[in-house]
C-alpha cells in the first residue's frame, strides 16, 4: 500500500492524504501536510473540505464529496467508512474493509477529550495504521487544562505583561481557547490575524469561543494583561514587538522536553498536544484488537519495537511529506507568517 | 515539592532577572513554613546531603523500562534527570484509565477524572530534605523510587535536580536572598548582613520579614558589612568637584573583598573571606587566613603578587572559582591582599567616620600587623585634575611602577566620607583608564532571550588576518550590550537585510571587504585562548560605536590584537 504519493489502495482506486496530485483522494482531516491541492476527486468530511477551500480556494480539487462519520461508501472493491479521529474539527479515521480485512488509517488523532471536535472513536480492525509523532515513552500530556492554569496564573502574576501563545492556527488555536473558556476565562482572546478565518469557521460550526477580537489595530498599552493567540512562527518575530514585555507561551506536545522549548525561546511551555501521547498511541493499539501495526510520521522505532514485544506485528512506513503541524518550517510559505 | 517544582520548572525558562524575582517572591508569599524556608536554602546552596550519583538514578530506571526504549528516549531528550522524570513508569493504573480516554466527550468527564498522580500524597519539600539528611545510603534508591512514584513529570525533574545537586537554572544565592527581602520590602543587603546567623528552614527570617517577629541578630563573629561603590566619573562631573577635597588611589583589577576576623564566644579566632555581594568566598582562599589575624574588617582587593609584583587579572582568574584549591595552586598564584579601608578595628565600627580618619586608622593597622600577604593601597599625590588625569594617563610614571599594567584606573574618595552601603551619590568616584578599541566585522548574529527575542541582539565579531585563502576573517569576540536601543534597531535592521544563512537561531551576515557592518569595539583586556580559533580573547568587550562610514577591508587585524597581548603578557609575566 504505501506509494510515492502516499498510502495508496490499489482495489479502491485511491490514495489516502496523498502527497503528491492524484486522481482519487480521501483525506483524513484539513491540516496541510495531509490536506494538498490538486487531485482530481477529493473524499472527505464537510468540515475538511471546507477547510481546503478556506486555505485553497474554491477551485482545489476538481470535485468532492463529502461524507458523514459512520458513513459507509463503496470505492472500487472495497467500501471505506469515517470514524472520528478526535485530532481536529472535521479528522476522520478511514476504515477501508475488503471481503473480510479491515484496515484502519487513522490520520492524525488523539485520544484526550477535546470541546472543539468529535471524540475519538476505537474501530475495531485487524490492521492499524498509526502515526507516532509522540512516539516515545517519555511524552505523557496530563491534563490539558493543568496548562491552561499554569498560563492563566503567570497573567494573574504579571498583569502589565502581554500572554503570546503560539498554538497552530487549526485546532490547537481554538482548543486553548475553549480550555481558557472552561477555566472561567471570560476576557476577550486577542487574535494574530493569520488565525481569524478558520476560528470564525470553527464558531460557524457551533463551537462557542466567546469574545475574539484581533490585536491588529489594538494600542500596545491596552494588551497589558491580556491572552493573544499567534502562529507559532509569529511568536518570536518582530510582530512581537507590538506587545508590552511579553510573556512567549506555545502549547504543544513539544514542549514536555525542556531542550525543545529552550530552542524555541518559549518562556512558558503549555503542555498541549493534538496528538495522543505514549500512553494513547499504545493503549489504541491495544483497544483495536490489530494483529498488525503499520506506524508512520514520527518516532516509528519506538512503537514499531513496542508492538513487538507485545506479540503484534509491526513495521514502520517510511512515508516522506507529513510533518508536524507545530514544526512550523514544514508549513507552505505564507501560512503562517502573515500578519 | 509539586509548588517548589513548579517554581523551579518556571524560573528555568525565565530569562528576565525581574520576573525571576517576582517569582521567587510570590512563591514566598503563597507557601507557608517550613517548605518556602528549605526552598530558600535550596536556591542558596544552603542545603548539604551526600548526593545520589547518576549511576544511582540509572539503575533504577533500568529496573523499571524496557532498555531500548530508554535508549531511544535518552538519546532524544539528552539529559539523564529530564528523561527519567518524564518516562518513570506509573506505578498503578486504575481500572478505567487502562485504556485512558475513551472519554465520550469533553463536556461529560466531570472535575479531572484522569488525575493521574498515583495514590499517597506526593512528599512535602521538607520532608524530602529532612530524610535525605538522615538517609543511609543503602536506603537511598527505595526512598528515591518511593518518592518518583508519588511525584508527577515536573515534581520528579525537580527531585532528581535537587538530590544529584544539579540545579542550573540561573538563580544566585544573592537573587534568592533579595526575593525574600521583597516580602517584607527589605533591602537584601540587610538579608545578607543577618544570613551567617541563619540556618534553613530560617522561620526567624521569615516572620521577620512578614512583620510577625523580632529581626534575627546575626550573633556572627566575622560578620559581613555591605560594600560601598563608586560612581564612574564622567567629563562633566570635575566642573562640581574641589580637587583637596578627594584622596586619589589606584584601582587595582584584581576582585574586591571584604577580610573580616573576630572572636567568637570561646575566643577563638574567626577568618573569613567575603565577595562584595557579601557571599562567603573564604574556602577558595586557605592561604590567607593566617594572615588575617588581628581582629578588624578590612575592605581591599584580592591580587596575585609574584616576586612582588602585581599580575593581571588574568593571571588572578586561575584562583577564581575553584572548589578544590591545591598546595601547587596556591604556590603558583600566591594570593594577596592590598587594604583600601577599615571598617572596623577590633570591636570598634569604623564606618561613621570620615575617610581620611579611617585611612589613618588603617596605616596603623596594617603596619601593626605586618605581614607580606597584606599591604596599604598607596595614594596618589595631586595638587589638581590635570595631574591626576596625567597620573591616570601614566601610572607607571606616577607611583605604580611595573605593576602599571594592573592598574585599571584610579579611585576618588572624599576626605570626608563615612562608609556608606550601596553607591552613594558624590563619595566615590572611579576614573578607569581608556579600554583597547578596535574596528572589527559583524560576522554573525544571534536571536537575545526575554524583552530581546524578537531582535539580533548578540554580535560575533572578527578581525583581518592572512589565511590559506588569502585575507579572511577570523571570529574574535562576542558581545551584546554597549549599543543604545536605537542602535539595536538599526543592526537588527542590517542584519534581517543582509542575511546569507540561517542556522537555528543564528543568522550569517555578509562580511566581504566591501560589504558589511564595522562595530567599533572596546574591550578592557586580552587574554590567550587556545579554545578561540583567534587565539586570543577579549575581557568585557562591548559595542562602543557602529562605523556605518567604513568599509570592512578597513577593520582591523589580528596583528593588531598580537600585539596588544604581547604588551600585556611582557608587563604580566614573571614567568
Amino acid at each position: 500500500m504505501p506509494a510515492p504519493a502516499g498510502l495508496c489502495c490499489k482495489p479502491g482506486g485511491f490514495h489516502i492524504d496523498p502527497v503528491r496530485p492524484v486522481e482519487r483522494a480521501v483525506i483524513t482531516h484539513g491540516h496541510s501536510d495531509h490536506a494538498r491541492p490538486g487531485h482530481g476527486a477529493v473524499l472527505a468530511t464537510q468540515e475538511t473540505l471546507d477547510m481546503m477551500r478556506l486555505r485553497y480556494g474554491d477551485n482545489f480539487a476538481a470535485a468532492t464529496q463529502a461524507i458523514r462519520y459512520g458513513e459507509e461508501i463503496r470505492l472500487g472493491d472495497v467500501t471505506v467508512k469515517f470514524h472520528p479521529a478526535g485530532h481536529v474539527l472535521g479528522s476522520a479515521q478511514i476504515a477501508v474493509s475488503c471481503k473480510d480485512t479491515c484496515i484502519v488509517a487513522s490520520g492524525d488523532y488523539k485520544d484526550a477529550p477535546d470541546p472543539t471536535c468529535a471524540p475519538f472513536e476505537v474501530v475495531s480492525c485487524d490492521v492499524f495504521i498509526t502515526e507516532a509523532t509522540f512516539g516515545l515513552p517519555v511524552f505523557r500530556h496530563g491534563d490539558a487544562a493543568d496548562e491552561v492554569n499554569k498560563l492563566l496564573a503567570s497573567v494573574a502574576l504579571f498583569p502589565e505583561r502581554a500572554h503570546l501563545v503560539g498554538a497552530y492556527s487549526l485546532g490547537k488555536a481554538q482548543r486553548v481557547i475553549a480550555l481558557l473558556r472552561a477555566a472561567g476565562y471570560d476576557a476577550p482572546v486577542y487574535l494574530h490575524g493569520a488565525m481569524e478565518k478558520i476560528t470564525r469557521y470553527y464558531e460557524s460550526r457551533g463551537v462557542a469561543l466567546g469574545d475574539l477580537r484581533p490585536v491588529k489595530g489594538m494600542k500596545k498599552a491596552d494588551l497589558a494583561g491580556t491572552i493573544t493567540l499567534a502562529p507559532p512562527t509569529a511568536i518570536s518575530d518582530i510582530w512581537t514587538r507590538r506587545f508590552p514585555d511579553p510573556v512567549t507561551a506555545f502549547a504543544s506536545g513539544w514542549m514536555r522536553v525542556r531542550a525543545r522549548a529552550r530552542q524555541r525561546g518559549v518562556e512558558l511551555p503549555l503542555v498541549i498536544s493534538d496528538h495522543a501521547d505514549w500512553d494513547g498511541l499504545t493503549a489504541t493499539i491495544g483497544a483495536t484488537g490489530a494483529g498488525e501495526v503499520w506506524v508512520t510520521h514520527g518516532q516509528e522505532d519506538a512503537l514499531v519495537h513496542w508492538c513487538k514485544t507485545r506479540g503484534l506485528s509491526a513495521r514502520p512506513l517510511d512515508l516522506v511529506g507529513y510533518g508536524d503541524e507545530d514544526d512550523s518550517e514544514t508549513l507552505p510559505a505564507g501560512e503562517d507568517t502573515e500578519a | 515539592m509539586n509548588r517548589f517544582a513548579e517554581l523551579l520548572d518556571r524560573l528555568a525558562y525565565e530569562p528576565g532577572r525581574n520576573n525571576k524575582l517576582r517569582l521567587i517572591t510570590n512563591y514566598f508569599r503563597a507557601v507557608e513554613d517550613p517548605d518556602r524556608g528549605y526552598a530558600l536554602a535550596a536556591l542558596t546552596g544552603a542545603l548539604s546531603f551526600k548526593h545520589a550519583k547518576p549511576g544511582l538514578i540509572r539503575d533504577l530506571i533500568a529496573a523499571r523500562t524496557d532498555p531500548v526504549l530508554f535508549a531511544l528516549s535518552y538519546d532524544y531528550v539528552g539529559d539523564l534527570s529530564e528523561t527519567v522524570a518524564l518516562m518513570w513508569p506509573k506505578r498503578e493504573v486504575n481500572q478505567n484509565e487502562s485504556f485512558p480516554g475513551y472519554h465520550t466527550g469533553g463536556t461529560d468527564d466531570g472535575p479531572q477524572t484522569h488525575n493521574l498522580h498515583n495514590n499517597p500524597p506526593p512528599p512535602t519539600l521538607t520532608e524530602v530534605v529532612t530524610t535525605l539528611r538522615t538517609l543511609g545510603k543503602t536506603e537511598l534508591p527505595k526512598q528515591l523510587a518511593r518518592w518518583l512514584d508519588e511525584l508527577d513529570e515536573t515534581g520528579r525533574w525537580a527531585l532528581l535536580k535537587l538530590v544529584t545537586g544539579a540545579m542550573r537554572i540561573g538563580i544566585s544565592a544573592r537573587l534568592a536572598k533579595t526575593a525574600a527581602g521583597a516580602l517584607g520590602d527589605k533591602d537584601p543587603h540587610e538579608i545578607e548582613l543577618l544570613w551567617p546567623g541563619l540556618a534553613p528552614p530560617y522561620l526567624d527570617l521569615f516572620a521577620w520579614l512578614e512583620g510577625h517577629g523580632e529581626k534575627p541578630v546575626n550573633r556572627d563573629p566575622a560578620p559581613f558589612r555591605p560594600v560601598m561603590l563608586a560612581h564612574a566619573i564622567e567629563d562633566t562631573d570635575f566642573t562640581g568637584l574641589d580637587a583637596s577635597d578627594y584622596i586619589a588611589e589606584w584601582k587595582w583589577d584584581g576582585i574586591r573583598v571584604q577580610a573580616v576576623s573576630g572572636r567568637d564566644e570561646r575566643g577563638n579566632m574567626q577568618m573569613r573571606l567575603y565577595s562584595r555581594s557579601g557571599e562567603d568566598i573564604t574556602k577558595s582562599f586557605p592561604d590567607l587566613l593566617p594572615s588575617l589575624r588581628l581582629a578588624g574588617t578590612i575592605d581591599g582587593e584580592l591580587l596575585v603578587l609574584r616576586d612582588g609584583r602585581v599580575q593581571t587579572f588574568n593571571v588572578l582568574q586561575q584562583r577564581l572559582n575553584r572548589k578544590l584549591v591545591s598546595p601547587k595552586l596556591m604556590k603558583d598564584y600566591p594570593i594577596h591582599l592590598r587594604a583600601y579601608d577599615l571598617l572596623a578595628d577590633n570591636e570598634s565600627d569604623l564606618r561613621e567616620l570620615p575617610f581620611a580618619e579611617r585611612r589613618a586608622r588603617l596605616e596603623t593597622f596594617v603596619k601593626k600587623l605586618d605581614d607580606a600577604r597584606i599591604d596599604l593601597s598607596s595614594t596618589i599625590p595631586f595638587d589638581n585634575w590635570d595631574a591626576l588625569k596625567a597620573a591616570r594617563a601614566d601610572p607607571a610614571g606616577a607611583g605604580a611602577g611595573e605593576d602599571a599594567e594592573a592598574v585599571e584606573g584610579v579611585m576618588l574618595k572624599r576626605r570626608d566620607a563615612p562608609y556608606l552601603p550601596g553607591r552613594p551619590k558624590g563619595q566615590w568616584w572611579k576614573w578607569k583608564r581608556d579600554p583597547h578599541v578596535i574596528d572589527a566585522v559583524l560576522m554573525y548574529a544571534q536571536r537575545g532571550h526575554g524583552k530581546r527575542s524578537s531582535y539580533y541582539s548578540d554580535y560575533t565579531f572578527g578581525v583581518w588576518t592572512s589565511g590559506e585563502d588569502g585575507e579572511q576573517l577570523v571570529p574574535v569576540g562576542k558581545a551584546y550590550f554597549g549599543f543604545t536601543d536605537e542602535e539595536l534597531v538599526q543592526i537588527d535592521r542590517f542584519v534581517r537585510r543582509n542575511t546569507t544563512e540561517k542556522f537555528g537561531p543564528v543568522r550569517h551576515v555578509v562580511h566581504e571587504p566591501n560589504q558589511g557592518l564595522v562595530l567599533e569595539v572596546a574591550f578592557e583586556g586580552l587574554a590567550r585562548s587556545p579554545r578561540h580559533k583567534s587565539g586570543v580573547a577579549m575581557r568585557f568587550p562591548r559595542i562602543n560605536r557602529l562605523r556605518w562610514d567604513k568599509p570592512p577591508r578597513e577593520a582591523d587585524r589580528l596583528e593588531t590584537l598580537r600585539q596588544i597581548l604581547k604588551t600585556e603578557s611582557t608587563a604580566a609575566g614573571s614567568h
